[in-house]
């Protein structure tokens, strides 16, 4: 097991350097990817600039694939992660707006403060328009609590749902992603933008 | 930077995240944290009344304390070292030559206040809920990854004298 999530979660002082250490290099990850710029974000749903979907993917696996070696060599007990709770209706249309929101500003909110940092004005007002829709939620919250409820399913693994080890289905993950990798690439040449992409 | 190195980078944060803390990253908590610290100082009745506030007033706790609040600011500090390594740091308003500023900043606040507000509802953005929750391979992680992208693709025929 980890010997640092008690420890950390325990000491106040602990907590505050772990926060912002780990922010310090989200941030610094963040902006090294160029995700600090709206316009190659946006490249992403009109093919010009991939560079999401590689970034997304390659992340996300190396973390699973982090986190199954980190449990193979005992170093890490995953009741003491928290798993994401599943609740269907709120993931799917949470999601589908949260879509909406990133063909419009061209960010999400990890990478609108990313951009808020070198200096985007843009990012500035995307942040204010996202606090804005913080205090809609909680101001309109008793009317949509019932949806932000319905259909809890509970901490569930995809893994498990689908009847496969995890390690099988992070392979799959690994596959799926390289196929994507290959059609990003081919999508970066069929709706080549030189002109915007030359901006960026 | 490469993109697959980006994300390499990406990765090994995120999975310092799990080993140090127990829980992934997270970027528009920060933002509702930060939002329900100032509801509760401009007005503490309506905050803790607030059936969605009201639990991050609980026991005398101040929001603005919480982890994410902490994350978000070390966020800001990684860009800035990043821009400044980069020389990327420059205040402007980035848009397309055929954008007006004044269209580039309503759209901004528009996209932020639409994907805030769906985080809320879906209980994390692409980093908490998407990115993180894909890593401890949990449903609502993937199904959320799917959610945003494939309503970004729906939606991106509307908005694309936006951008291209």
């Amino acid at each position: 097991m980890s010997p640092f999530i008690e420890l950390t979660n325990s000491s106040p002082l602990l907590s505050f350097i772990t926060a912002i250490t780990i922010g310090i290099g989200f941030g610094f990850a963040l902006e090294q990817a160029g995700f600090s710029s709206s316009r190659k974000l946006a490249g992403m749903f009109y093919g010009y600039d991939t560079t999401v979907l590689k970034v997304f993917f390659t992340a996300a696996i190396v973390a699973m694939l982090g986190t199954q070696f980190l449990q193979y060599f005992g170093m890490l007990e995953l009741e003491q992660v928290y798993i994401n709770q599943y609740y269907v209706y709120a993931s799917v249309i949470g999601g589908v707006i949260m879509g909406a929101g990133f063909v419009m500003g061209g960010f999400c909110p990890g990478t609108g403060i990313s951009a808020l940092s070198i200096g985007k004005i843009d990012a500035l007002f995307y942040i204010l328009g996202g606090a804005f829709g913080a205090y809609l939620f909680g101001l309109l919250y008793p009317s949509l609590e019932k949806l932000f409820l319905a259909g809890y399913k509970g901490p569930v693994k995809l893994s498990t749902t689908l009847g496969l080890s995890d390690g099988v289905f992070i392979f799959l993950v690994i596959l799926a992603a390289v196929g994507m990798f290959w059609l990003a690439e081919k999508a970066e040449k069929k709706f080549a933008r030189p002109d915007i992409t030359a901006e960026l | 930077m490469n993109p697959y190195l980006a994300g390499i980078m990406l990765g090994l944060v995120l999975l310092s995240a799990i080993y140090f803390s127990g829980r992934g990253l997270g970027a528009s908590g920060g933002i509702k944290y930060c939002v329900a610290s100032v509801v509760g100082a401009l007005s503490p009745d309506n905050a803790s009344g607030s059936l969605y506030f009201g639990k991050y007033f609980e026991g005398g706790a101040k929001p603005l304390s919480n982890w994410l609040v902490i994350e978000i600011l070390g966020l800001l500090i990684g860009g800035f070292i990043s821009g400044l390594y980069s020389g990327r740091l420059k205040l402007k308003v980035e848009r397309p030559s055929h954008v007006s500023s004044a269209r580039r900043l309503l759209f901004a606040f528009l996209g932020g206040a639409f994907f805030v507000f769906g985080a809320q509802l879906a209980r994390g953005c692409t980093s908490g809920a998407a990115l993180s929750g894909m890593a401890v391979l949990s449903t609502a992680g993937f199904v959320t990854m799917i959610a945003i992208f494939g309503s970004a693709y729906g939606f991106a025929w509307f908005f694309r004298k936006n951008w291209i």
